[in-house]
């Protein structure tokens, strides 16, 4: 019986949470739509997000078409399926894995720093101070951050995708003999607009989810300096797992609209 | 509840003093004046105006004549000085033009002694400066009303000495009425024109310092030993 509570009391702070991050969400439209736009710091945000992620993803995304060509290619070959390995590896790389590892990887880079930079803002009192300097903070480092992830995201996805099919590429060449050119030609009359719009469609809630959770646990960080490790460390956490539920979702609709 | 039938009224030119223990509702009840926490019930009168009844846009033009030196001095760390001193005025001031805040952002740095460090970013500076470069950012505006939290504690004696003579001088000059919240017996001997005493969620006592710091009373000689 004893057992049963802390069970009680987990599922009762999970639905709160839910709670909480809905209305914090439901907060961030509110604010968007009203003025004044903080339009200067939104900048300063795409530029951290998007300029100083690049690297990053741009590494993670040719290893991964490295590596999936790698893996991929003598399963295919016994096959006598290797002619259909940039029609495979991009049409994958394009619906799914991209976009899920990419989102995956920013949720580490985006969604922490973000936790951690607003965790470590709220015990410092700097939000504080901002809102008495007359300015809404929500609005200054909510508002701005979540829609920096949400527009950045499908850019990041975009970029890794294509350097992720570079990668592959050039196993292509190396190990098969198959020109750049080819190759491309393959990939671009192997993808359609049915693998290109879920795709970039469900990138813009990944980056959503990415500034919103992150923005949550940090702008509700408790105090002090465990409080923040705390924000960042769940800002990952709880932003993977919903990224996987928002794929989940995205998948089961493109199957339900195409078919 | 924190603070229970607690009455203050702050006067023009004034340096008012409050002390009391951990957790008796000092900080409450100055984050209460500037609209970071709000009441359960009562008045809190700002100026003549009713804080508890004004929207966001009144409140924050209110907040232009209050000025607010946080215990961590609270300095953002992802701007320069000098980003930081122009935080509070360019949302204050839209129209003013680039010559005329760089101009108050140096002139305010006069003020506490450290125009030369205008293009550094909080980390690089000591505890003490940190807190100089707060109080430059609290006087921007020229308000009428600077609230100080703790503003000596966590400095050594020599800093925490040269902040109490700036404080001094920043009242004379600016002619602010002032708040301050501290435990530092030496700062409200110093710089206090009345004292107030937190007990128990209550303004327990009130005088000046030579009235309170010979009191009988042992709660209140508790405070000056």
């Amino acid at each position: 019986m004893a057992e049963s509570f802390p069970l009680k009391k987990n599922l009762y702070s999970f639905f709160a949470e839910i709670g909480a991050l809905s209305k914090f969400g439901a907060r961030f439209f509110k604010e968007l739509f009203s003025r004044p736009f903080e339009f200067k710091e939104f900048l300063r945000q795409c530029y951290q997000m998007g300029n100083k992620s690049l690297l990053l993803v741009g590494v993670t995304g040719f290893i991964l078409g490295l590596v999936f060509t790698l893996q991929s290619r003598p399963t295919l070959e016994e096959f006598g399926a290797s002619s259909w390995i940039p029609n495979m590896i991009s049409i994958s790389i394009v619906r799914e894995i991209g976009p899920v590892i990419i989102a995956l990887i920013c949720a580490g880079r985006i969604g922490s720093s973000i936790g951690a930079e607003l965790g470590s803002m709220k015990v410092t009192e700097q939000i504080d101070a901002m809102e008495v300097s007359g300015t809404n903070p929500f609005k200054y480092l909510v508002v701005t951050r979540i829609l920096a992830a949400t527009l950045m995201l499908p850019l990041l996805i975009i970029f890794g995708d294509f350097v992720a099919l570079i990668g592959s590429a050039l196993v292509e060449n190396i190990k098969g003999q198959v020109s750049f050119m080819l190759y491309f030609n393959q990939v671009f009359s192997a993808l359609g607009f049915r693998d290109l719009l879920p795709a970039t469609g469900k990138s813009f809630f990944f980056g959503f989810a990415i500034g919103l959770v992150g923005c949550f646990k940090g702008y509700n960080s408790s105090k002090g300096t465990a409080g923040v490790g705390r924000a960042s460390n769940s800002a990952v956490v709880y932003t993977s797992m919903l990224l996987f539920i928002i794929d989940f979702i995205a998948v089961f609709l493109t199957q339900l609209i195409y078919g | 509840m924190v603070l229970k039938d607690f009455n203050l009224e702050m006067y023009e030119n004034e340096n008012l003093v409050l002390m009391g223990k951990s957790g008796s509702g000092k900080s409450v009840m100055i984050k209460c004046l500037v609209g970071l926490m709000e009441p359960d019930s009562g008045t809190i009168k700002v100026l003549g105006q009713d804080i508890t009844k004004l929207d966001r846009t009144q409140m924050d033009e209110l907040r232009a004549e209050i000025g607010f030196l946080f215990q961590g001095s609270a300095l953002y760390d992802s701007m320069t000085v000098r980003e930081n001193l122009e935080f509070p005025l360019r949302r204050h001031t839209k129209r003013m033009n680039i010559k005329d805040t760089d101009e108050l952002v140096l002139e305010a740095l006069e003020n506490v002694g450290l125009a030369k460090t205008i293009d550094l970013m909080p980390n690089e500076l000591s505890g003490g400066m940190q807190r100089r470069i707060a109080l430059a950012r609290a006087l921007i505006l020229k308000p009428k009303i600077i609230i100080y939290d703790e503003p000596t504690t966590g400095l050594d004696p020599i800093t925490a000495k040269e902040i109490i003579e700036l404080m001094t001088s920043v009242q004379k000059r600016y002619k602010t009425s002032s708040m301050i919240i501290t435990h530092d017996v030496d700062c409200a001997r110093v710089i206090s024109h009345r004292m107030i005493l937190l007990l128990d969620g209550t303004n327990y006592a009130q005088g000046t310092f030579e009235e309170l710091s010979t009191s009988e009373d042992p709660r209140i000689r508790a405070f000056f030993k």
